[in-house]
């Protein structure tokens, strides 16, 4: 991380709590990201880490959660948002900690839990990598709003994906949908603003 | 003072061949795998003096080598295989992340940080010459820390 990205965060995070400070005023976005809060789907999954462990969103209460989904032959945009991930957590510094990265692959039959947990290590060995059975894996995409198709290419395939993260407050609710293409320091920043008590008390559900 | 010779003639031809016109490959790289994996992505900024087509690359390490083209519909991230990559004279067209790449499939092994995977670039002139440029691509980690 060189001294201009770690100033830029220092800048945004501040801006983010001044703005979190002065309460529930309608002034314009409080995210950088897409803000999703109260949003009917991406409400839990079902799913098996690399040890076989079921694990579901609700296991990371008091944590910010992040979820990708994605596929391990994937050259581009899921190792760039891996990489990104891995980044927020060193820009939010202790806070990090505090963020749970999740990586759910669409293509089980190629990632095996070896794979993956080799894969999401080699961006950070606090990614979680999960997975399940094809049909559940269709079936988790549709709850969370995520496209994905099978291509053929080659004597191979690869897979056409929806590129979008979601960011969880450390209630478990779905708050913000990030672009792949956001910088680590906003979506960092998102996520310290997610962190705060106070991001919560307003929109609580009626 | 012989051994003067072959360097003032290297450099010769080097002048030569450069006037001529060669592709050049600038910072070639490919991307890191973990053990087993399959796939993985190499790019490259590549200059043509002349209006040229990448049309065909090779790599020992991999059973099929694709030109790739990256392309965002909406939030959706799709990959397809393209026939050729247009090289415009002149213009130093850069495959890189969120755009084209060239993927490697069905790998015969892990690529680790600081090997080297050989590439075979196959490039044809708008007159129908072809040219083939060796390189070797260095390996840079599945992750690219910030510095």
């Amino acid at each position: 991380m060189n001294a201009g990205k770690r100033a830029l965060l220092r800048v945004l995070l501040v801006l983010g709590s001044l703005s979190f400070a002065g309460g529930c005023g309608g002034d314009g976005p409080r995210f950088h990201s897409a803000d999703i809060s109260g949003a009917n789907y991406g409400r839990d999954f079902e799913l098996l880490d690399p040890d076989g462990k079921v694990r579901r969103l609700a296991d990371f209460r008091g944590k910010a959660v992040m979820v990708f989904f994605g596929f391990i032959q994937c050259p581009d945009v899921c190792p760039t948002t891996l990489g990104r991930a891995a980044e927020m957590r060193r820009l939010l510094g202790v806070d990090g900690k505090r963020l749970q990265i999740i990586f759910i692959t669409l293509d089980p039959g190629r990632d095996s839990p070896e794979i993956l947990r080799a894969y999401t290590a080699a961006f950070d060995a606090d990614i979680l990598g999960l997975y399940t059975t094809p049909e559940k894996t269709l079936e988790t995409a549709r709850a969370f709003r995520i496209y994905y198709r099978k291509v053929p290419t080659g004597s191979s395939y690869t897979i056409d994906h929806s590129a979008i993260s979601y960011l969880y407050d450390p209630e478990g609710r779905l708050r913000l949908a990030v672009s792949h293409q956001s910088p680590s320091a906003a979506v960092a920043a998102d996520v310290a603003a997610l962190l705060q008590p106070s991001s919560t008390t307003d929109k609580e559900t009626r | 003072m012989m051994f003067r010779l072959p360097a003032a003639l290297a450099v010769l031809l080097f002048t030569v061949s450069a006037a001529h016109g060669e592709v050049r490959i600038a910072d070639p790289w490919v991307r890191a795998t973990v053990a087993r994996q399959k796939a993985t992505g190499a790019f490259m900024k590549i200059t043509s003096p002349v209006d040229a087509r990448l049309v065909e690359v090779r790599s020992a390490l991999a059973g099929e080598a694709e030109i790739h083209e990256m392309t965002m519909d909406g939030d959706r991230m799709k990959m397809r295989a393209i026939s050729s990559l247009p090289l415009p004279a002149g213009a130093t067209v850069e495959l890189k992340p969120g755009g084209h790449h060239i993927m490697l499939l069905n790998l015969s092994a892990q690529i680790k940080e600081n090997d080297t995977a050989p590439l075979s670039l196959i490039v044809e002139t708008a007159n129908g010459e072809r040219e083939t440029i060796n390189i070797d691509a260095p390996a840079r980690p599945l992750q690219k820390r910030g510095r």
